[in-house]
């Protein structure tokens, strides 16, 4: 509508007759009160679909594929918001969501948002067996590129250790990070978590033998990690010592 | 009035029937088709469900664009060539003017919906049909208006095909923005969530329900009734009557 000069010349308000203000303010209040008693369609609950091949994304988005894997990735996120429904996790297919998500990751590989929504968006389902679909994947993903997606497997291992209190869990993902990475990859701090985990299991022992291993093998340079490692060393020796007495 | 409404509607259309706009709709309806038939080909079941998605999608969105643009560029020639002027030179009222294009090109989109209804009835029951290609024209007349009221707005052709899109797109998706705008993953309860929420009701309240108009499912599975195609039939008249007084309110205010 036109207040204001937009490439031409335009003549007075005056010149608009009164039939044409009254149906313009008649439009405006049918279109607003019609908007507003919309009637809720009915509620139906859709299953996430099974994935189509990455070809086939391809061709319908002319070939966008990092345009298509981020639009996915947002559509997948709203898929539990349905009109007029909140799904809970527990209520989609998450071997489906698996699939969604290493489609998402084959279009763009470099994309850490899949991980992101996996380690702590879809564990967040109270269902153990669920949250271990998400915690493979996760582990799969991070095999796959140790060294850019090791933060993604510090999150799965408080998923397994304090989520699911799964000790053994959270141990093997644990080990994966140190066995996987090297100290250019990861920090120590990530590195030396299943130092921690075998203290939670109790076995001290391990853990000892962890720690001297990482002292002995001349990988850790920093002074106050030895430091601090030795100190850890001497209070689980400490421990270990109580506890045969 | 009268004679005048029904001169210009006339010219209107003889100017669409020998801009060849049956020839584009006719080979856009074989393209169409054709490529419904090889994406169900493809299909390992369920074959005439997604031809007839594919061909109902496919010629909904062509001949919104196509006539989009037909509405869009023949009002831009005539005022081009004057034609405008020249007509209002006459005794005709500019609503008289504004009546007899809006009539042209719905008579045409009455036309052109019919044509592309055609080939779906090879595979769809007729009553199917017949709603889904009465919420076309309901649709296209929608559009017809938008395009002509963003001309007199605009006066430029790049301007108001662009805002006859983005208006056709926000009204075919407002409803699943804003549900990702109210349901956030991140509760972050920002003001400028809260304020992008309250602006996207705004505009919301302001555009035509079209995610309720020519539905899929209708064709698909015969889901369709009377109940379905009377808020489009009421959308389309309140809808017709807002934009055809914004564009008389910009037609009046034209200085010839």
């Amino acid at each position: 509508m036109q207040f204001y000069k937009f490439n031409q010349e335009v003549r007075s308000i005056s010149f608009i007759p009164n039939s044409v203000w009254f149906f313009l303010c008649l439009g405006l209040l049918l279109q607003i009160g019609w908007h507003s008693q919309k009637v809720e369609r009915s509620l139906k609950i859709s299953n996430l679909p099974s994935t189509p091949k990455e070809s086939v994304i391809r061709i319908f988005s002319l070939d966008e594929k990092i345009a298509s894997s981020k639009f996915l990735m947002l559509w997948l996120q709203a898929f539990d918001n349905q009109p007029g429904i909140s799904l809970s996790f527990k209520q989609l297919d998450y071997d489906r969501l698996i699939s969604w998500l290493n489609l998402i990751y084959e279009l763009d590989p470099r994309s850490e948002y899949p991980l992101l929504s996996a380690s702590r968006i879809y564990t967040e389902v109270p269902d153990n067996v669920k949250r271990k679909k998400m915690l493979d994947f996760v582990l799969e993903k991070f095999l796959e590129e140790p060294g850019k997606r090791w933060q993604w497997m510090t999150h799965a291992i408080y998923v397994a250790k304090h989520k699911m209190k799964d000790l053994d869990l959270a141990l093997r993902l644990a080990r994966k990070i140190r066995e996987n990475t090297s100290e250019n990859q990861a920090p120590y701090w990530a590195r030396q978590m299943e130092i921690f985990i075998l203290e939670d299991k109790g076995e001290l022992e391990s853990a000892m033998i962890i720690i001297g291993g990482l002292l002995d093998s001349g990988e850790l340079d920093d002074p106050h990690q030895r430091e601090f490692l030795e100190q850890r060393l001497k209070e689980i020796e400490q421990r270990q010592s109580e506890n045969l007495n | 009035m009268h004679n005048s409404v029904t001169t210009i509607a006339k010219y209107t259309f003889l100017e669409a029937l020998r801009n060849r706009l049956f020839f584009i709709v006719l080979i856009g309806l074989i393209c169409a088709f054709g490529l419904s038939k090889f994406i169900g080909e493809l299909s390992v079941t369920e074959r005439t469900q997604i031809e007839i998605s594919m061909l109902s999608v496919s010629l909904r969105l062509f001949i919104v664009f196509i006539m989009g643009l037909f509405v869009t560029t023949s009002i831009v020639r005539e005022f081009n060539d004057k034609g405008f002027e020249l007509v209002l030179s006459h005794p005709v009222a500019r609503y008289s003017y504004y009546l007899g294009k809006l009539l042209g090109f719905c008579l045409m989109s009455i036309i052109l919906s019919v044509l592309v209804s055609i080939p779906l009835l090879l595979e769809v029951p007729v009553i199917p049909v017949f709603y889904w290609c009465l919420s076309l024209i309901c649709e296209l007349f929608i559009i017809n208006a938008l395009a002509i009221m963003c001309l007199f707005t605009f006066n430029n052709i790049t301007f108001s095909f662009s805002a006859v899109v983005l208006f056709y797109l926000l009204s075919r998706l407002m409803d699943l923005i804003q549900l990702i705008s109210e349901s956030p993953i991140l509760e972050t309860n920002t003001i400028s969530q809260a304020l992008i929420n309250y602006v996207l009701d705004g505009i919301a309240y302001l555009l035509p329900d079209l995610n309720s108009f020519t539905q899929t499912v209708w064709l698909v599975y015969g889901e369709v009734s009377v109940t379905d195609l009377l808020p489009v039939m009421v959308q389309t008249i309140i809808y017709l009557v807002l934009l055809s007084t914004i564009a008389l309110f910009d037609l009046y205010r034209k200085e010839l």
